[in-house]
């Protein structure tokens, strides 16, 4: 046997947090270009208008959604469970996604190679679907994971889920969805307002300032409704923060507010929450006052003020459950063995340094604004 | 338990999908090496004809590399979304390189592919070949994961169940990177999507030549890719052989089904050519006296196990197996039963072959004699879908051989043209590779059945508890979607071959027809 350097508990903890980082990074990264995709049919209005939206993601779309890709191989290999359990119960939802998202690729890839105008309407409308469906579900999805979801293990800890598609659709849910397409639509306007110039910057600007301030709006609206009225979770004991991942160990109370519970206990922590409001502020304010990095820059705070405060009210549960409380998938007893924990730490801690620079390098290369003069140079353009 | 139907149907599904998205993977694996090839040609010589070959071959690579793309990110999800039980009793194990695949293959490949195509007039010369060898190199690390990834379902090595936490859990991690089986199958399949790419090059080369368009791309294509595709075409057969001999130590019973090989016979093995069921039970062959036994065991003395001998050796493994299940129900009662755990670690090697049972009933320790013969026997997989995918690969591994060693020759003796059926022969081609690697996935992934994971999890208990209609819209939406951009995609390659190298495609609606668009220059920057 190895030995490993890092204790359970530590290594549980590290992977709680890589999960918010790899989910805010998929919500930065590709949140620009879901984001792009819903504004596409309002934000630009003739062909070569949208072909602008279409190759400011175009060139780095891609290398995007492999944060959504690898949050996917990330939750299967740290926390399996937790994949077996919300991707199954969450059946219809992720076909929904998953549709919505294959049709990006192809879209961004054949709408410029024909000029029929029906060919590329039909295109648009598949980046439109492409960016709005999963914008909106990923949102119901995390309202749902926030209000419990119905499942249960049996001795062999199989695990049967009680619900079906409308019964996510719960006002808490839906509130969740809206505000998880508020924020990536404010993500996309300032990318656009930052790289773009003329009529479709002003749409940008205008839609994304618009989204901005729902943002804080439905953000507050979710935090009230965690202290009101949505019930919270609360370990009892049983739960062994350096025992075997078996979630049938521990007693589980479900209390109104108990959400909440965290920041009572550590008042430092608003500033997470603090934080999602202060960069929708920010955003707003860049895109208002045409401050194009500071638009980016707020929203992208904003973004993981918001992903990071559902992370820390719930800690440390990951995904309660509303029909045996007791089967709840929590921090200490839902991740991998120890070692696998320790060998994907090294792995990430190797290799992410190294995607972000040659992600930042691509970047760099690709500077500047989209101009239609720029793209008629480029037989590869979309 | 999930209800039979359902599995079915996810099984149908996960087929569907993985088969689909396999048309396009071993395309991307190889024309991403041939254009990488050609573009290091430009650069060598800076002749402007290899720029043209690159773009124009990379304007198709693109077309692909968005259909698998779309159905690439559907085989990451659908682990968790139909096979859950499957997710959480080996995700410690399995989950491991699909991440990893990420983080140091798709990155890679995702993010220089957008520099591939909007980076030629932003980058050197230099600097963008780099751009697409990085692309080719990520696109191969990929394949390199996630045949880790499955080469652990056909011999899960370096793994055990832990009875606390009711899943497999890792113990040996190199083992599982350097599972021999994974990185034969590896080579295999990266070689294999070598032929792929070297074949579409080829055919359509050969058609621009019958149409006496595009010669000088089509006469230069044509060489990278016979040249290339002959050292293809042979490593995928040489190596193929290993995961042959590989599969002799291991699955046994895929070997003995796909050689419809009942009983044992005595060393060495004949190697069936040919076999007809004749209705009544018999079955007519054509038998080659030695052969199986050489390339399975690399010798002339060693046995391979018959079908018959197998379900015995199952029979024994479940029994063992229900010793395993008792012993941890022991555990479940008091954890600190030491006895029960020492032989719950003895028997439970053997866990899996209990788990055959749970078809018959939920109480696996009160299982009958008939019960156990049942679940020995249903080890066995459907022998003729194996029997026939295999000699199918088998046989298109070696036809492309000569296929491609004609064509090496006639390069080198700058011939290409010389004979106009050959190539027509050529074009007819086409789809060879494909149906040979089809053939190929099908045979290693049906032929590990009845299991998910050989010997640990059987396919039935693996999957979720979906509910009929689940299936039925899922299957549905795929189908449809599938079927409609696989008609999309074939049309626009096809436009794109008519329109030819050199060629930009409308980029505006008033840009009129591609086939009368003059070629607009880029001018790569110095």
């Amino acid at each position: 046997m190895h030995t490993i350097p890092l204790d359970y508990e530590t290594l549980r903890v590290i992977w709680w947090a890589l999960l918010g980082v790899l989910l805010s990074g998929f919500a930065v990264m590709g949140g620009m270009d879901l984001g792009v995709g819903t504004l596409l049919p309002f934000a630009a209005k003739t062909d070569e208008e949208r072909r602008l939206l279409i190759n400011l993601s175009g060139p780095t779309w891609e290398g995007n959604q492999v944060w959504l890709v690898l949050g996917g191989g990330a939750i299967f290999a740290a926390w399996p469970v937790i994949y077996a359990v919300s991707f199954s119960g969450f059946y219809l939802a992720m076909i929904a996604i998953l549709l919505a998202l294959i049709l990006r690729p192809v879209g961004f890839k054949f709408r410029g190679k024909v000029a029929d105008p029906r060919w590329r309407t039909a295109w648009d409308w598949a980046l439109f679907i492409g960016g709005f469906v999963p914008s909106l579900i990923f949102g119901v999805a995390v309202g749902n994971a926030v209000l419990g979801v119905p499942f249960n293990f049996d001795d062999s800890l199989r695990a049967s889920y009680s619900g079906n598609f409308f019964q996510l659709l719960t006002p808490f849910a839906l509130l969740a969805g809206l505000l998880s397409l508020a924020m990536l639509v404010t993500q996309g306007a300032t990318i656009i307002a930052m790289r773009t110039r003329g009529p479709v910057a002003e749409r940008a600007r205008r839609y994304g300032g618009m989204a901005a301030f729902a943002t804080a709006v439905l953000f507050i609206l979710g935090g009230l409704a965690c202290l009101l009225l949505v019930k919270g979770y609360v370990i009892l004991d049983g739960a062994a923060v350096n025992g075997p991942s078996n979630p049938m160990h521990k007693t589980v109370d479900v209390i109104t507010g108990a959400w909440m519970y965290n920041y009572a206990s550590y008042p430092v922590l608003l500033l997470v929450p603090g934080l999602a409001v202060a960069g929708s502020v920010v955003a707003w304010l860049g895109l208002r006052y045409r401050r194009g990095v500071l638009g980016l820059i707020g929203s992208s705070l904003a973004i993981v003020g918001i992903i990071a405060s559902v992370g820390v009210s719930m800690f440390p549960f990951i995904l309660p459950s509303s029909l045996d409380p007791r089967a709840s998938l929590t921090v200490w007893d839902a991740s991998s063995s120890q070692l696998t924990l320790f060998i994907m730490l090294l792995v990430t801690v190797v290799f992410m340094p190294i995607i972000l620079a040659y992600t930042a390098w691509v970047y760099r290369v690709m500077r500047g604004p989209v101009t239609a003069d720029g793209l008629s140079r480029n037989p590869n353009a979309y | 338990m999930p209800d039979p139907i359902v599995v079915e149907l996810s099984r149908l599904q996960f087929a569907a999908t993985a088969m689909y998205h396999f048309l396009f993977v071993p395309l991307t694996l190889g024309l991403s090496v041939v254009i990488a090839i050609m573009e290091s040609v430009y650069v060598m010589t800076g002749r402007e004809v290899w720029r043209k070959a690159t773009l124009f071959w990379g304007t198709l690579f693109g077309v692909n590399f968005a259909m698998g793309v779309a159905t690439g990110i559907v085989m990451e999800f659908q682990f968790g979304m139909n096979w859950s039980y499957y997710s959480q009793y080996v995700g410690d194990v399995f989950g491991a390189p699909l991440a990893i695949e990420g983080l140091m293959a798709f990155f890679l490949e995702a993010t220089f592919i957008g520099l591939f195509f909007f980076g030629w007039d932003r980058l050197p010369k230099v600097g963008h070949l780099v751009v697409t060898w990085l692309v080719a190199l990520g696109a191969n690390f990929s394949a390199l994961w996630i045949l880790i990834a499955n080469g652990w379902m056909q011999n899960p090595v370096g793994a055990a169940l832990n009875p606390d936490t009711m899943r497999m859990e890792v113990y040996d991690f190199m083992a599982v990177i350097f599972n021999p089986v994974g990185q034969a199958k590896f080579v295999h399949t990266v070689s294999a999507g070598y032929v792929t790419g070297s074949m579409f090059v080829l055919a359509i080369s050969a058609l621009f030549l019958l149409q006496k368009r595009h010669r000088d791309i089509a006469l230069r294509s044509m060489v990278v890719a016979a040249s290339f595709g002959l050292a293809a075409a042979l490593s995928v057969v040489v190596l193929g052989d290993e995961s042959g001999y590989l599969t002799t130590q291991d699955q046994k019973m895929k070997l003995a089904a796909m050689e419809n090989m009942d009983v044992t016979e005595p060393a060495p093995a004949s190697f069936t050519l040919f076999a007809f069921p004749t209705g009544n039970g018999q079955t007519v062959e054509i038998r080659v006296p030695w052969v199986l036994g050489l390339i399975s065991t690399r010798s002339l003395d060693k046995e391979v196990p018959g079908i018959a001998d197998l379900v015995d050796g199952a029979e024994a493994r479940i029994r063992n197996g229900i010793v395993a299940y008792k012993a941890l129900a022991a555990i479940k009662l008091n954890p600190q039963d030491a006895g029960a755990r020492a032989t719950f670690a003895a028997s439970s090697k053997d866990f899996g072959y209990a788990l055959l049972l749970k078809q018959f009933r939920p109480d696996v320790e009160n299982a009958t004699a008939a019960e156990i013969r049942g679940a020995a026997e249903y080890t066995v997989p459907d022998r003729w879908p194996l029997f026939w995918s295999f000699r199918l690969m088998v046989g298109i591994g070696f036809l492309l051989i000569a296929f491609f060693a004609y064509w090496f020759w006639q390069a080198s003796r700058q011939r290409l043209e010389a004979r106009r059926w050959a190539l027509w022969l050529a074009v007819a081609a086409l789809p060879l590779p494909w149906l040979a690697i089809e053939g190929g996935w099908f045979l290693a992934e049906f032929g590990r059945q009845p299991w998910v994971v050989e010997g640990v999890l059987p396919t039935f208990y693996a999957a979720s508890g979906l509910h009929l209609w689940d299936l039925v819209i899922s299957l549905g939406f795929y189908v449809t979607l599938y079927t409609v951009l696989a008609v999309i995609m074939v049309w626009l390659m096809v436009r794109i071959v008519k329109a030819g190298p050199g060629n930009k495609f409308a980029l505006s609606p008033d840009a009129g027809e591609p086939t009368g668009t003059p070629e607009l220059e880029i001018q790569p920057a110095e």
